[in-house]
């Protein structure tokens, strides 16, 4: 019976974040993308390169590939669980990406909402709330 | 005076001409092949037809022939054959050798260097592991009817899990079992593969070697091993970014049956001159291993990518070039956020079999300039060598759209 309650309090609490007006969730998006950057540097970067690129037949891009740029579950499942081989357009990347799951849900929403709105991409952020979800039926 | 501006037009005129490269005085290179595919390794046969494997199909094809017929240095007549991709290509007394991932075959040439049977090759080596990680079988023969074969370790530093921070080394590692090393086959058995007992194992301790070659003069195999990634990242108390883009060394073995170069439990450091313990195995970047393993003969920045070895046999280049090692050095990804390096050929003089040290960039700017030196904007990336029967010598570029140089010297 705790549980339930619990489990009420915890999706009222998502309903509560999800609902919120949209003006501060824009200054969330920026200051999410700050952190993500801070944390691309220390994770992402040593294979991604610098400029995201990859590096060709090993580690992918991050550049407007549908990995980046598509389903967030999806995305947020590489980050906690790795990858090894994976082909986008016709190219295959044999690199060895480690899982990450010692990164809290707010760090693996900025660095992927940071990723998701740079290098020239553009897309929808990644929330806390999501990594969360996803880790939970991970 | 006038002296000087002629120099220094030379030295602009060689800059400028050699399809980009920028290589010593009297040196010249010209295009073979431009935008026709990855291509790794490279053999040309004694009467100067040139084969090469690629990396990825082309056309459904892997292996492609070139001759010149006309004399004017570019292929006109040029044959696709063998439905595997792959790096290994060499050839000894009448045959082809190619690998893909997993196995090695074998063409018959006849004395026009035309394949025999191009549908059918001889399967010498089979079953060989290849999982994503390092899985090119580079090869070489010596002048004894034996085939050398690198199997490269499907992991970085053999942790528990690969790549991941804190994750401990195996011990003992049992990747060793079945690849970290040099097999030794015979080249002229068919269907060969690991066999008991280590049987056909001939170095261990090695983690990928993509470039190596039988030197003539020490009648020996040398290789290059590429070295270990991420310590600044796996390891941020023992490393910073900087010391971490330049560690370890890319190592250069001279090898003989039970060589063991230590891998995954040490790596050389170039800077104190010694093998210290890989943090996996409770290193520190200072303790040194309770075993010695073999000791490099030359150590390289670290990952520079050596992808192709050739000691120089022929009598065009000057005097100095006689039975030293030309190394193509595919160029570096694990230096970020440092700048990467490489994407060069260096020469390595030997004398007496024994390199002198003082070696030095030989063809240089395969990128096209300081600001593509990364493995994704890099124009080209020197893979693969081979000599002529003229004394010349071959680089390949494995990008997507590689293609083949031929340098030459001209007094």
């Amino acid at each position: 019976m705790k549980y339930l309650l619990l489990s009420f309090a915890l999706a009222f609490g998502f309903m509560s974040l999800t609902s919120k007006p949209a003006a501060p969730a824009q200054s969330g998006i920026k200051a999410s993308i700050t952190r993500g950057k801070q944390v691309y540097l220390q994770q992402c970067l040593a294979c991604h390169q610098v400029d995201a690129s990859g590096v060709p037949n090993m580690n992918p891009p991050l550049i407007k590939t549908k990995q980046v740029l598509g389903d967030k579950t999806a995305l947020i499942k590489i980050v906690l669980n790795g990858l090894k081989g994976v082909d986008i357009d016709g190219d295959s990347y044999n690199g060895v990406m480690a899982p990450h799951p010692d990164l809290t849900d707010r760090e693996i929403a900025d660095v992927l909402t940071y990723v998701r709105n740079s290098f020239g991409n553009k897309a929808s952020a990644v929330t806390a709330a999501q990594v969360k979800v996803v880790r939970a039926a991970n | 005076m006038k002296l000087i501006i002629g120099f220094l037009g030379l030295c602009l005129t060689s800059l400028v001409s050699n399809a980009q490269l920028k290589l010593p005085a009297g040196f010249k290179a010209v295009t073979v092949l431009s935008d026709f595919g990855s291509v790794r390794h490279i053999a040309v046969a004694p009467n100067g037809v040139v084969f090469i494997h690629l990396g990825r199909l082309k056309d459904g094809k892997g292996i492609y022939r070139l001759q010149d017929t006309n004399g004017d240095g570019k292929p006109d007549k040029i044959f696709a054959f063998g439905d595997f991709p792959g790096t290994g290509m060499a050839i000894r007394d009448g045959y082809l050798y190619a690998s893909s991932d997993e196995e090695v075959f074998r063409y018959k040439l006849d004395a026009d260097a035309n394949v025999v049977n191009p549908g059918h090759p001889e399967r010498i080596v089979t079953g060989l592991l290849a999982r994503g990680e390092h899985q090119p079988k580079a090869i070489t023969l010596d002048y004894s009817g034996n085939l050398y074969v690198n199997i490269g370790a499907y992991s970085n530093a053999c942790q528990i899990d690969d790549r991941q921070k804190g994750s401990p080394g195996r011990m003992p590692c049992p990747i060793l079992d079945s690849a970290g090393g040099i097999w030794q086959f015979r080249a002229d058995v068919p269907n060969q593969t690991y066999g008991n007992d280590h049987d056909h194992r001939y170095a261990t301790g090695l983690r990928n070697v993509v470039g190596l070659d039988w030197n003539r003069q020490t009648n020996s195999l040398f290789v290059m091993q590429h070295g270990r990634d991420q310590l600044s990242y796996l390891y941020p108390q023992y490393w910073n970014d900087k010391q971490s883009a330049e560690l370890p060394a890319e190592c250069m073995y001279e090898l003989h049956k039970g060589s063991d170069c230590g891998y995954p439990y040490i790596f050389y450091d170039q800077f104190q001159h010694k093998q210290v313990l890989g943090p996996e195995y409770g290193g520190d970047g200072k303790k040194e291993p309770s075993e010695h393993y073999q000791d490099p003969i030359l150590a390289f920045p670290g990952h520079l990518a050596p992808d192709g070895l050739l000691f120089y046999t022929g009598d065009q280049f000057p005097a100095k070039y006689k039975n030293g090692a030309f190394i193509a050095f595919h160029g570096s990804w694990n230096r970020a956020p440092e700048p990467q390096e490489g994407f060069y050929v260096v020469f390595a003089p030997f004398e007496n079999g024994k390199p002198t040290g003082k070696w030095e960039i030989f063809a240089d700017n395969f990128a096209g300039g300081p600001d593509k030196m990364s493995p994704s904007k890099a124009e080209h990336r020197p893979c693969g060598l081979a000599q002529g029967p003229d004394g010349s010598i071959y680089v390949t570029d494995d990008n997507r759209n590689g293609g083949v140089w031929k340098i030459s010297y001209h007094k």
